[in-house]
């Protein structure tokens, strides 16, 4: 995420320090006058970050671990236990607070991988178009009809565990596809106006003149891709997870599910042991896309008005 | 326009050698003996495994040259035979899938289609009413962030384990054989409602919010603004932008394929629905590596199948790819 911050830019500009920066800090301060007016931005990301705190502060609230087993057995939500124990005695939770933990960790991964491959893949495309466009296009085709799952398993043989880390990698790997088709379509577009001609008339090189002067006038839609890439990495990788290809030493959100499915906890009528993970997973996920919309309506003065 | 659908078929035939390509390598990757580590699944004294050894690798030829190997899967591919299950021993791995797909079609067909239709409706019509966006679209954010088989779960233990409206599991009562008769069909209803309801509800918010978002920005537009201040009735004006806004919802519906896919998988495991959904979670728990290949051939194929539908259904619906003024 080169050169998306107006301020820095103006400032590394150098000749025109002093007006550039007040413009852009007027600027900013407007940005954030519509960011705190917009209610969708303010309810999303008050969300979120209640649910980060809850995965940061969470599991210092507890002494117990996610694995541990505990005397009370397929016990209701109870003082001692705050959201009930599974059927074998674990403690609902501590693995809900630490399976959180997991799913920002993993979400946050896999949507900087995404991102740089989806934009990698989307400015190239775009840019120089022919040949390379075709080429980036059937790989594009080609990852979007692979199913992720598929990648996975062959992954999984090889890493007896698994961890946290290559799973975010590979969610990463394979979920860019919308995302640099999003971007080329941009980047086409912006790559035939003057401002990009000028630039390359006075000689600048080809990635700079991405960076510098692509990028930055498609930084807000770049970041709203990020979020939703960050939204759909944290869903995928509860899919994974709830099919036992995720890490098995990491408590996360979708092995809950997976667990308390096996365990048939749905026969035994222990609702507490899957409404919690749903209701993280759904929280998460739905803060970052009403975000991504109050986000949109910031950035975009024309929708600000409905 | 035909050098638009050549092009197409082209980067498409392209994109399904390269996919079939990959899923060929996938058993073959697999560390070690893919045979091998089957058989040591299956417990069985070292006389039998000697045999099995030898049967399966035969039968899958992993004795010849890679390049034979290659050449085979292609030929075997273009016969619709993929090689024999391990997980189910006796049965073939093409009989298998074809015995799950009509499951697995009968769930994501309608429920892809009708989410779509319904989808874009809501949308369009929260786009111009207050009272809605306020409604429709809060839960329609729920509802496409919330994962397949949970909802799935919730479904069931609300619907059909506390209130007993629904079956819980399978796609028929055990009692029943498959048959065209009244009391099949309708207990075929009964187990397909739930998961279908699943698949429905995810992809339903998905829509409503893309084509709200989407009407809003058409209204912004320049020929919105011209039509109004022509004095064009608003009726007139939300047609137009609802038409633009159709085009970029179909090129989401290629993209939103694979999700919907995966999110079939999650739900048939949930409500032990007999799809490809519940061979895929055999195959994984067996570590039917051929039976997992043959199944991701059937979900390129069919989400290549579908891509192409929407392309075509894409040129019919946008003047502009047809007269060659706009390649995508």
């Amino acid at each position: 995420m080169a050169a998306v911050d107006p301020q820095a830019e103006s400032v590394v500009a150098g000749t025109v320090v002093a007006p550039g920066a007040e413009a852009a800090l007027r600027r900013r301060s407007e940005t954030f006058h519509f960011a705190f007016r917009n209610k969708k931005l303010v309810v999303g990301l008050g969300l979120l970050m209640f649910l980060l705190l809850v995965a940061l502060v969470g599991p210092m609230l507890t002494d117990r671990e996610p694995f541990e087993f505990y005397d009370a057995l397929g016990q209701p939500p109870s003082s001692e236990h705050w959201l009930g124990t599974t059927a074998p005695g674990q403690d609902v939770y501590t693995q809900f607070v630490h399976g959180l933990r997991a799913s920002f960790i993993v979400g946050a991964i896999a949507g900087c991988v995404a991102a740089a491959i989806a934009m990698a893949v989307g400015f190239a495309a775009g840019y120089f178009g022919g040949f390379v466009d075709d080429v980036l296009g059937i790989l594009t085709n080609v990852v979007l009809v692979i199913p992720t799952i598929a990648v996975l398993i062959v992954v999984a043989a090889y890493l007896t565990v698994g961890s946290l880390v290559s799973e975010a990698v590979l969610i990463g790997v394979t979920s860019w596809p919308w995302a640099a088709r999003a971007i080329r379509a941009q980047t086409f577009s912006l790559a035939t106006r003057e401002f990009v001609s000028l630039a390359r008339l006075s000689g600048q090189g080809t990635w700079r003149i991405i960076l510098r002067e692509i990028a930055p006038n498609m930084s807000s839609y770049l970041f709203l891709a990020f979020i939703l890439l960050f939204g759909g990495s944290i869903l995928i990788a509860a899919t994974l997870d709830f099919l036992g290809l995720g890490p098995s030493n990491v408590m996360s959100l979708g092995l809950m599910l997976n667990v308390a499915v096996s365990n048939s906890a749905l026969q035994l009528e222990m609702w507490w042991w899957f409404l919690a993970p749903g209701i993280g997973i759904t929280a998460i996920v739905a803060a970052l896309y009403v975000m991504n919309v109050g986000l949109d309506e910031v950035f975009n003065p024309k929708l600000r008005k409905t | 326009m035909k050098r638009y659908l050549a092009r197409k078929l082209a980067i498409y035939l392209l994109t399904f050698f390269v996919a079939v390509t990959i899923d060929w390598a996938i058993p073959r990757l697999m560390p070690g003996d893919p045979v091998n580590g089957l058989i040591a699944r299956l417990n069985a004294d070292p006389t039998a495994a000697q045999e099995m050894h030898g049967y399966f690798t035969e039968s899958f030829g992993l004795d010849e040259p890679l390049w034979k190997q290659y050449l085979n899967f292609w030929l075997g591919l273009l016969h619709g035979d993929l090689g024999p299950s391990i997980a189910y021993v006796g049965s073939s791995v093409s009989d298998l899938i074809r015995e799950a797909v009509p499951y697995t079609l009968a769930l994501l067909v309608p429920a892809i289609v009708l989410s779509y239709v319904a989808g874009n409706r809501v949308g369009a019509l929260a786009a111009r009413r207050k009272v809605l966006d306020n409604t429709a679209l809060p839960i329609s954010y729920v509802l496409t962030a919330t994962p397949y088989m949970w909802l799935a779960l919730v479904l069931a233990y609300v619907l059909a384990f506390r209130l007993e409206i629904f079956p819980v599991s399978g796609a028929y009562d055990f009692s029943l054989q498959p048959a065209w008769t009244w009391e099949f069909a309708r207990s075929f209803l009964e187990h397909w409602f739930l998961p279908f309801l699943t698949l429905f509800l995810v992809s339903f918010g998905g829509w409503a919010i893309g084509m709200r978002n989407l009407i809003i920005y058409e209204l912004e537009a320049d020929y919105a603004n011209y039509l109004q201040s022509l004095g064009a009735p608003d009726r007139l004006v939300r047609k137009y932008a609802y038409r633009n806004a159709v085009l970029p919802q179909m090129s989401g519906l290629a993209l939103a394929l694979g999700a919907v896919v995966g999110g079939a998988l999650v739900t048939e495991i949930i409500f032990g629905y007999p799809g490809i959904g519940t061979l895929t979670i055999t195959a994984i728990q067996n570590r039917d590596y051929f039976l997992l290949q043959g199944i991701f051939l059937f979900i390129i194929v069919g989400v290549l199948i579908a891509n192409f539908i929407v392309d075509i259904a894409y040129v019919i619906v946008d003047p502009r790819t047809r007269t060659g003024l706009q390649g995508s």
